[in-house]
């Protein structure tokens, strides 16, 4: 419990507070970013570079920016005046506190999170995790491939097919069946 | 307190909050965000226990995150493809006003 | 076996079958009726003629028996027989019977239900024809039942006036009294003898084998030969009107006349008298003693009463009873041909008496009040004649047939060896039949005729309501009658004369065929060959005792004519001449001696008391229970209802609710609200959490 951890953990921490408890989405969005951003500092702090690095590339400049442009789409400003929280939120708050409860009562008693000795900083060079993707998962690999294939297609169809739907959407009933062409 | 279980409890918290907001924002966004934020903090978890576990040189945990980094990031897009969908539908990305499914 | 006793059947079952068609004809067809009725008896007739041709050159018995009843092992058999008895009740019976059913066409013509009274007469013809060749007690007891039916529904032919429906059922319940003893006595027969045949090759019960048995058993002090006699003695009590069964015959003149003489004065009841000659082997000597007594008190008593009455056919009626006395005091004293003899002749001059007064009946336009007659003699020569023949059978003149008949009982009751009592009570009920005879006759016929007018327009047709005839002293307006087309009385038709004739030749010379001189009748019925002998004149006291008897006859006639005949009745309301001179006597004797108030008073009120107790016991107590099933019934009916109702419905309800509203709760966890799916699986993990932890430290 170093001290740079303790204060990239709480960094961390303080953005995801916020992003989930501010009222405007925006900023919900930027405190979004500066955790994901202090989760990538964690991981390089851990010694894993290339997840870090990984994170940052594809959760801040992807994921994140991604969030912003559907604010945008969806109006997100518009709602200013109405409730942030949904009915009945206090029973979440308190369902999330026990999941935390249960889960630090897990680590603290488990004898895996207690390690006799921990052992050092392994030297990871790009080279092994490629020899590894490429031996070991090479079939998680590819099946990654289809997925984000797939992904790719099914959220281009999603939004292409509203944007050309979107005229006749607007005249016929709200309603209309979506239909996968 | 050793590394692994600060890292543990970081990464527990860090999912508690994932999931109060999940639970708890009316917004559809910030469900899908709550979402990743959980998903991040198992991340966190796979680290460490890569990190200051017994076989680090197998990158068992790192493999992992990886792939989770990828499948959360497809799940992410298509998520919010889904949520621009329906505000054309519904013209409201407010959860608790989108109660069509019900029974 | 010859064609005639093989089918000796047909003598009863033609008229049987003649009824039997009748029942089904129309109101209408009453000549085809009586057509039918008519020709089934002229052919039984001329059968019965056959048969009694075939037991003059056979006067062994024949008899014919088969089996009817199979029940186990053994066989319930009928049959019928042919010996002398039942050759000359056969040929009595139908020939009596066609003349009255002659006499009927014309007496019956303007009744409306004509039909309906031959299709009875017929039923009666066969059932009285069966109870003569009968050769089981059990057919001769089926047949007794239906001539008792038949002689029921004739004294109510019209069943609309009270008087006759209540005369019928008096008539039935009087004769049932008998006949209940006669069925305990059949039964203990069959009992003791195992067979109800009369004659059957040695094993009936009137053969010898059976006949010793019965007299060796002892029952109670007496034989049961004996007890057995005098049982089936109370059915010909009953049904040949002996005191004390003797009341329904007088009432039984509410019935058309035909009815009267045929069923009460010629064949009906001398069918109890018949029965006991049938059964005569079974009758001990005690037996026979009892009823030659009976016979005795029932000539003297009736004789009494007759004295004193004032309806023709009543006086005909207690006549009848008192006959059928002699009847049975001959059987008991003398024998079955004395008895018989006197049942045969009876049968002609009782007929043709009855007959003689339905004729006066009609021709006075239905008045029966022997006061409102008189000096009819003038109006009804032929009616008047032939009167007067029966009128001196009855009596006993000398030379007519009554006189052989009752001397045959005189003689034999005078040579009686346990006693002389029937005799003197013989002798005194011969001097009262004389007396009343002679009263009746100059009433009816002599002096002037009292008749008023004003009675003559009774022309009300049977089937209205007719009030109710009395015996005294109210005119009664009797059945229906044309308005006579002559307001006086007047003679009347041919088809009622010529029987009247025929049975007025009988009356006086049948006789001739029982005289001690050629005794044939006694010698036919005892199947043996007699001469004529006037040699047996001079028998053991025979002679004597008939001037006695012709004696007391006319000191009869005498007596009657000094009352009655020197000083002609001028008024309907004179007071009679025998109550002039003891009136309390002669209103006892009008009154019938009270024996109806009598039984009234006993033996009607115990009956009404029993039949009310039973009519509350069986409201209250069978039905009582009848009714509490049903309320148990519907209590639990309606116990089972509210179980269904409240407690299985309600039940079911109650379930389908809980269910529907546990659904109902189920459902609205999937209010659609995805935060809320959310809510619930982190909710899962919680206790999933818990229960793995909990698990591993525990």
């Amino acid at each position: 419990m170093t001290l740079p951890f303790l204060i990239l953990a709480l960094l961390t921490l303080a953005g995801g507070i916020a992003s989930m408890t501010l009222r405007r989405l925006v900023h919900c969005a930027l405190a979004l970013t500066v955790a994901f951003a202090g989760l990538a500092a964690l991981y390089l702090n851990l010694g894993a570079e290339f997840a870090g690095l990984a994170q940052l590339l594809v959760y801040v400049g992807a994921i994140a920016i991604l969030i912003v442009f559907v604010i945008l789409l969806t109006r997100g400003g518009d709602t200013e005046g109405e409730p942030a929280f949904s009915p009945a939120s206090l029973g979440g708050a308190i369902i999330a506190l026990a999941v935390f409860a249960v889960l630090a009562w897990a680590v603290e008693t488990s004898s895996i999170a207690h390690p006799i000795s921990i052992p050092s900083a392994p030297p990871n060079t790009m080279q092994q995790i490629g020899l590894t993707l490429m031996q070991r998962y090479v079939l998680p690999l590819e099946v990654i491939a289809l997925m984000l294939t797939a992904a790719m297609i099914g959220a281009a169809i999603i939004a292409v097919r509203e944007r050309r739907n979107e005229a006749a959407a607007a005249v016929d009933a709200p309603g209309t069946e979506m239909r996968v062409g | 307190m050793n590394p692994l279980a600060g890292c543990l409890i970081v990464s527990a918290l860090l999912f508690a909050i994932g999931l109060a907001g999940a639970l708890t924002r009316r917004s559809a966004i910030l469900v899908v965000a709550g979402i990743e934020l959980m998903l991040n903090a198992a991340n966190l978890n796979f680290i460490a226990f890569w990190r200051f576990g017994p076989n680090p040189e197998a990158l068992t945990g790192f493999m992992f995150v990886i792939f989770a980094i990828a499948v959360a990031a497809a799940e992410a897009a298509v998520g919010l493809a889904l949520i621009v969908a329906i505000y054309r539908h519904a013209h409201t990305s407010d959860v608790s006003e989108i109660t069509e499914m019900k029974g | 076996m010859t064609w005639i006793v093989r089918n000796l059947w047909l003598i009863p079952a033609l008229p049987i079958f003649a009824a039997g068609i009748s029942a089904l004809l129309k109101r209408n067809q009453q000549r085809l009726s009586a057509t039918l009725a008519i020709g089934s008896m002229s052919a039984s007739l001329v059968l019965a003629l056959i048969a009694f041709a075939e037991a003059l050159s056979q006067p062994a018995r024949q008899v014919y028996n088969f089996h009817w009843l199979q029940f186990g092992n053994n066989w319930l058999s009928l049959g019928w027989l042919l010996d002398p008895l039942a050759a000359v009740m056969l040929v009595m019976v139908t020939f009596v019977g066609l003349l009255i059913f002659i006499y009927s066409t014309g007496y019956m013509a303007h009744d409306d239900n004509a039909g309906r009274f031959f299709c009875f007469l017929s039923l009666f013809a066969g059932a009285m024809l069966g109870v003569v060749i009968a050769n089981s007690l059990l057919l001769l007891f089926m047949c007794w039942e239906v001539v008792g039916l038949t002689s029921y529904l004739l004294i109510g032919f019209w069943y609309h006036r009270p008087a006759a429906a209540a005369a019928a059922k008096k008539a039935f319940i009087t004769t049932r009294i008998g006949d209940l003893g006669l069925l305990i006595g059949m039964v203990w027969l069959y009992g003791q003898s195992g067979t109800l045949l009369f004659y059957a090759n040695g094993t009936g019960c009137l053969e010898q084998n059976a006949l010793a048995s019965m007299a060796a058993h002892t029952a109670g002090g007496f034989a049961v030969i004996t007890a057995i006699g005098l049982l089936i003695f109370c059915g010909a009590v009953g049904k040949s009107g002996q005191v004390p069964l003797h009341v329904w015959l007088p009432d039984a003149m509410e019935g058309p006349t035909p009815v009267s003489a045929l069923i009460h004065a010629a064949t009906m009841v001398a069918a109890g008298v018949y029965l006991i000659a049938r059964v005569y082997p079974l009758m001990s000597g005690h037996a026979l003693a009892v009823v030659a007594w009976v016979g005795a008190v029932t000539a003297l008593f009736a004789a009494c009463i007759a004295v004193a009455q004032n309806d023709i056919k009543r006086i005909l009626a207690y006549s009848t009873v008192s006959q059928l006395g002699y009847m049975m005091l001959g059987l008991g004293v003398g024998g079955v041909a004395v008895g018989m003899f006197h049942l045969i002749t009876h049968a002609f001059f009782k007929a043709l008496l009855f007959l003689g007064a339905g004729s006066v009946i009609h021709g006075c336009t239905e008045e029966q009040d022997i006061r409102n007659m008189g000096g009819l003699r003038r109006f009804m020569p032929v009616t008047f004649a032939t009167y007067s023949a029966g009128m001196l059978a009855l009596c006993g003149f000398p030379l007519f047939a009554g006189f052989w008949s009752k001397d045959e009982i005189l003689h034999s009751a005078h040579g009686w060896s346990v006693s002389l009592g029937p005799f003197y009570l013989g002798a005194i009920g011969a001097l009262l039949t004389a007396f009343y005879m002679t009263r009746q006759m100059y009433y009816v016929f002599f002096g002037p005729h009292r008749l008023p007018q004003a009675t003559v327009s009774a022309a009300e047709t049977a089937s209205h309501a007719i009030p109710a005839h009395e015996i005294e002293p109210v005119v009664s307006a009797g059945r229906d009658g044309e308005a006579c087309e002559v307001s006086h009385a007047h003679e009347s038709p041919a088809n009622m004369t010529v029987p009247l004739s025929i049975l007025a030749i009988f009356a006086v010379f049948l006789g001739f065929v029982g005289t001690p001189a050629w005794p044939w009748f006694q010698s036919f019925l005892e199947g043996q060959h007699t001469s004529l002998d006037f040699a047996r004149f001079s028998e053991a006291g025979l002679l004597p005792l008939m001037i006695w008897s012709s004696l007391i006859v006319f000191a009869g006639l005498g007596l009657g004519w000094f009352l009655y005949g020197r000083k002609p009745i001028e008024n309907a309301t004179d007071p009679d001449a025998l109550e002039r001179v003891a009136p309390p006597v002669f209103r006892a004797l009008g009154n019938r001696l009270y024996v109806d108030e009598f039984y009234g008073a006993t033996f009607i009120r115990l009956t009404r008391f029993a039949s009310a107790f039973s009519a509350w016991l069986d409201h209250w107590i069978w039905g009582g229970a009848v009714r509490l099933v049903s309320w148990i019934v519907t209590g639990v009916g309606w116990f089972d209802f509210s179980l269904d109702r409240f407690v299985v419905n309600g039940g079911f309800d109650l379930g389908c609710r809980e269910l529907s509203f546990g659904g109902r709760l189920f459902a609205r966890l999937q209010n659609g609200r995805v935060q809320n799916y959310l809510r619930v699986i982190a909710l899962a993990l919680v206790v999933l959490g818990i229960l793995l932890l909990w698990g591993r430290r525990g």
